[in-house]
C-alpha cells in the first residue's frame, strides 16, 4: 500500500474515477493548469485534458450552477470551492437546486454532483479561510455531507461520493491535509507518512456513506467527533486518562445512528466535539438524537465542546479553537457529573 | 476644487402610474424588415447595433417583410397559430379553475404566447430548455399532454410530479423541458452548464436558458454570461422583457443600460432584440441563434420585447401599479391577432375559420380538463399520497427519513 497525505489521497480518488468514468469532470478556481491552491488536482488537466479538468471564473454560483446543469445532463462533476468560506454565493444553487432536482422533478432530473471544500481552521486563515459550515448543509433535505479525517477515509469516501446518485458536500479539514493534527499547535505535527491511516490502497475502493468508524475503543464515555476533532479528542482522552470511545462520524448525513446508539448505550456518557460554532451546530442535532435514543442509559448530561459563537478570529485562533485542554476539561466534567 | 454639494439618490420611475394615460413613446420601434440578417458566423463586434434595435417581420398591414422573413410555410404558420390559441385557451381555463378553488395558484402567458411557441419550433429533439414559469408554450407546441399539464396544476392523483411542486412548475425531460425551480435566475447558469456538458461530451444537443427582465439583476444571470462567454457554450440565452417584474417596471432592473440585450455586449456575446409579439420574427431569430449554437459558434443573447397583458400571477393585481388600459396601448400588438391577420392576408385563413378554430380548441381544452379533473383537483377527489412526500428526496431513502415516514404514519 502506498503512503499518502490527505491531499494525495483526494487527488488519487479523482484520478481513479477520471480514468474509470469519462463522465467525471473536475473544475474550479485555480483547479486546472495550476492544480488547485492546495494542489488537490495537480496533474489532472495534463492527464485528462482541458475539457475534463479546467479553470473557472471566480464565481462560486457559476461553478456550482454549471455543475448542476452538467450533472443533470449526465456528467459526474466533482468540483472544488477553494475554501468552504467562499461557498455562500453558491448556497442558493446548492440548497434550492442541487438538493431538490430529484424531488421536484419526480426523478426525471437528478444531480450526481460532488462539491469539495476545504473546511475548518488552525491555519491562521482568519474569518474567511477557517469556517466549518457543515450544519448549513446538514439542515438541507436532499444533500449528503461527508467529513473525512484521514487519507484512507478521504479516498474511499470521495470515490463513493463521486459514484453516489445524489449531491454530496465533501468537506476536507484543511488542517489535516498533511498530518493528524491533535490541537497542540505549539508542537510539531506527525506526517501521514508515519500514521497507519496514511496507508491508502491503490486503485478503486469505496467506503459507504453513512457508516461511522470507531477511532478509539473505550468504555467510560462516548465522544462524537469528525474531521480534525477526532485527533483533538484522542489527545484529550490520553492526557486526561479517560477511557473514551471516540467515534469518527465520517458522514453527517446520512448519519450512522446505530454505531452512536450502541456506543452511548454501553458507556452511558456522551461528549460532542466540533470546531463549528455552538448554536444550531450539528452538535445540537447529535445531542437531541442521543437523548432520544439513549436517555435512559445516560448517567450524565450530554456535553458539547465547540468553537465559540463568534466569527473565526485571527490572532485569537487558539483561544477560539476547541483544543485538547477544553475538550479534556469536558471529558473530566462529564465523568464526574 | 469641486464644490461639495449634498448627494442625491436616483430612483427610476415608470413613465405612467394608475390614473395616467399609457405612454410607450420611450419604446423605439423600427419598421418591420429594417434590421439586417447577418450570417451566423458574424463577428459579434460587427452587430453590436442589433442589441439596440428590434428585429421585426410582420408589418402593420400584416405582411411579412425583410431579410428575416420567408422561413415558414403556410402550414407551419397555421400550426403556430393553433399552438398560441391552445396556450391562451389553456391559460383561460386554468385561471378560471384557480378562481373556482380547484388549485392554489396560476400564471398565464397572455400577450407572450409567440415567444415560447415559436422558439419551440426552432429546436431539435434532445435539446433542453431551462424555462421560467411563463414558457408553457414550449410544452404545448412540443406536443406534451395537456391533461398531464392540468394534472400538475391541480396537484391531483395523476400529477406527474406527485404534488410536490407549485402549479405550472412543470418538468418533462422527454419534451426538453427542465424542471422549473421557481427561484429566479438559478436555472440560467444551469443551462450554460448543460450546454457545456454537451460540448464536453462531443454531443450535438444545445440548451436554451430563459429569464425575465427583472431577474437579469440576479448575480446568477451574470455568472451565466461569464461562463457562456468563456467556454463558448452552445446555449441560447433568452430574456423575456415583458416590461413588468410583478409591480416593478423594467427600468429598475435595466438601470442605465439602453436595453437588456446590451448586457451581452460586454461579454462579447452576439446580442439581438426581437419583437416578441411577432411569431415569424421570434422563430427567425431563434433559428439563427440555435444554428449558431449548433455550429459550435457559441452563445447568443436574445431579448424578446413584449408586454405582460395579464397579472403576474393569480396573487397579483396590476391595477394597483400600472394604468388599466396600458396593454391596449402596447405598440407591438397581440401575437395571435397579428399572425391571424398575416395568414388571412396570405389567403391561408379567414375570420370564420378562426372562429371555428377557437370553438374547436375550446372544446378540446374543456375535454382535457374534464379528464384531468376526474383524477382530482387540489381540494377535491383523488390526490397524491402523503407517503409520496418522503420519496425521491434521495435515490435511496436514508434511515432518518424512513423513521420520519413511520412517525407520520404513512
Amino acid at each position: 500500500m502506498a503512503r499518502m497525505t490527505m491531499i494525495e489521497a483526494i487527488r488519487d480518488a479523482m484520478d481513479v474515477m477520471m480514468a474509470r468514468d469519462e463522465r467525471v469532470v473536475v473544475f474550479g478556481e485555480d483547479v486546472g493548469y495550476f492544480g488547485g491552491v492546495f494542489r488537490s488536482t495537480a496533474g489532472l488537466q495534463q492527464k485528462y485534458g482541458m475539457t475534463r479538468c479546467f479553470d473557472t471564473p471566480i464565481s462560486e454560483a457559476g461553478i456550482v450552477g454549471t455543475a448542476i446543469g452538467m450533472a443533470s445532463y449526465g456528467l459526474r462533476p466533482c468540483i472544488e470551492i477553494q475554501f468552504a468560506d467562499y461557498m455562500y454565493p453558491a448556497y442558493d444553487q446548492i440548497v434550492s437546486e442541487a438538493a431538490r432536482l430529484r424531488y421536484r422533478s419526480n426523478g426525471e432530473f437528478t444531480c450526481p454532483l460532488v462539491i469539495r471544500m476545504p473546511t475548518g481552521g488552525g491555519i491562521f486563515g482568519g474569518q474567511t479561510h477557517s469556517q466549518s459550515p457543515e450544519a448549513l448543509f446538514t439542515h438541507v433535505a436532499g444533500l449528503k455531507t461527508v467529513v473525512p479525517s484521514n487519507p484512507y477515509d478521504a479516498k474511499g469516501l470521495l470515490i463513493a461520493a463521486i459514484e453516489d446518485p445524489d449531491p454530496v458536500i465533501f468537506l476536507e479539514p484543511k488542517r489535516l491535509y498533511n498530518g493528524p493534527f491533535d490541537g497542540h499547535h505549539d508542537r510539531p505535527v506527525t506526517s501521514w507518512s508515519k500514521h497507519h491511516l496514511g496507508e491508502v490502497p491503490s486503485g478503486h475502493f469505496t467506503l459507504p456513506l453513512g457508516k461511522a468508524s470507531v477511532a478509539r475503543e473505550g468504555s467510560a464515555m462516548t465522544v462524537l467527533a469528525y474531521g480534525t476533532m477526532v485527533y483533538v479528542a484522542q489527545a484529550a482522552a490520553a492526557e486526561m486518562g479517560v477511557d473514551a470511545e471516540i467515534i469518527d462520524l465520517r458522514t453527517l448525513i446520512p448519519l450512522d445512528m446505530e454505531t452512536i446508539k450502541t456506543s452511548v448505550s454501553k458507556t452511558g456518557r456522551c461528549v460532542i466535539v466540533h470546531e463549528a460554532t455552538l448554536t444550531s451546530g450539528f452538535g445540537a442535532e447529535l445531542a437531541a438524537l442521543v437523548q432520544e435514543a439513549c436517555f435512559f442509559q445516560l448517567e450524565a448530561p450530554i456535553a458539547r465542546v465547540t468553537g465559540w459563537d463568534t466569527p473565526y478570529p485571527h490572532a485569537q485562533e487558539w483561544d477560539y479553537f476547541p483544543g485538547p485542554a477544553r475538550v479534556g476539561r469536558a471529558l473530566v466534567e462529564t465523568m464526574e457529573a | 476644487m469641486t464644490e461639495r454639494r449634498p448627494l442625491t439618490l436616483h430612483v427610476p420611475e415608470p413613465a405612467v402610474r394608475p390614473g395616467g394615460s399609457p405612454d410607450f413613446s420611450n419604446v423605439k420601434i423600427p419598421k418591420a424588415g429594417a434590421v439586417p440578417r447577418p450570417n451566423v458566423d458574424v463577428d459579434p463586434e460587427a452587430i453590436r447595433d442589433l442589441a439596440f434595435s428590434i428585429i421585426r417581420v410582420l408589418n402593420r398591414s400584416g405582411e411579412a417583410v425583410g431579410p428575416w422573413a420567408g422561413l415558414l410555410s403556410d402550414g407551419e404558420l397555421l400550426e403556430g397559430l393553433r399552438h398560441m390559441m391552445m396556450l391562451r385557451t389553456f391559460d383561460a381555463r386554468m385561471l378560471m379553475a384557480q378562481r373556482q378553488g380547484k388549485t392554489s395558484f396560476y400564471m398565464q402567458h397572455l400577450g407572450e404566447e409567440a415567444i415560447s411557441c415559436a422558439f419551440r419550433r426552432a429546436l431539435s429533439p434532445g435539446d433542453m430548455n431551462f424555462p421560467t414559469y411563463r414558457q408553457a408554450g414550449l410544452l404545448i407546441a412540443g406536443g406534451y399532454s395537456m391533461v398531464d399539464m392540468m394534472c400538475q396544476v391541480y396537484s391531483n392523483s395523476r400529477d406527474p410530479l406527485k404534488g410536490r411542486q407549485l402549479p405550472v412548475m412543470y418538468s418533462s425531460k422527454e419534451h426538453g423541458f427542465f424542471t422549473i425551480s421557481g427561484n429566479l435566475a438559478t436555472q440560467y447558469v444551469q443551462a450554460v452548464g448543460w450546454a457545456m456538458a454537451s460540448a464536453i461530451s462531443n454531443d450535438t444537443k444545445i440548451a436554451a436558458a430563459w429569464i425575465g427582465d427583472g431577474s437579469t439583476a440576479e448575480s446568477d444571470f451574470h455568472a451565466a454570461l461569464v461562463f457562456a462567454s468563456t467556454y463558448k457554450a452552445p446555449v441560447v440565452l433568452n430574456i423575456v422583457n415583458n416590461q413588468w417584474a410583478i409591480s416593478t417596471f423594467q427600468g429598475i432592473a435595466r438601470g442605465g443600460a439602453g436595453t437588456f440585450a446590451a448586457r451581452g455586449l460586454g461579454f462579447g456575446i452576439p446580442s439581438l432584440r426581437v419583437d416578441g409579439n411577432d411569431y415569424l420574427a421570434v422563430y427567425a431569430v431563434a433559428r439563427w441563434a440555435i444554428e449558431r449554437a449548433r455550429r459550435n459558434l457559441g452563445p447568443t443573447l436574445v431579448e424578446y420585447v413584449t408586454y405582460r397583458v395579464g397579472a403576474h400571477s393569480t396573487s397579483d393585481d396590476p391595477s394597483a401599479y400600472r394604468p388599466k388600459a396600458e396593454s391596449d396601448a402596447w405598440p407591438l400588438g397581440d401575437p395571435i391577432i397579428r399572425l391571424k391577420n398575416h395568414l388571412i392576408m396570405r389567403g391561408a385563413w379567414s375570420e370564420e375559420r378562426h372562429k371555428q378554430a377557437e370553438a374547436e380548441i375550446q372544446d378540446t381544452v374543456i375535454a382535457a380538463q374534464k379528464v384531468a379533473e376526474s383524477y382530482g383537483t387540489l381540494h377535491a377527489g383523488a390526490k397524491p399520497s402523503a407517503r409520496d412526500m418522503f420519496e425521491g428526496v434521495y435515490a435511496e431513502m436514508p434511515p432518518h427519513l424512513r423513521r420520519q415516514r413511520q412517525q407520520a404514519g404513512v
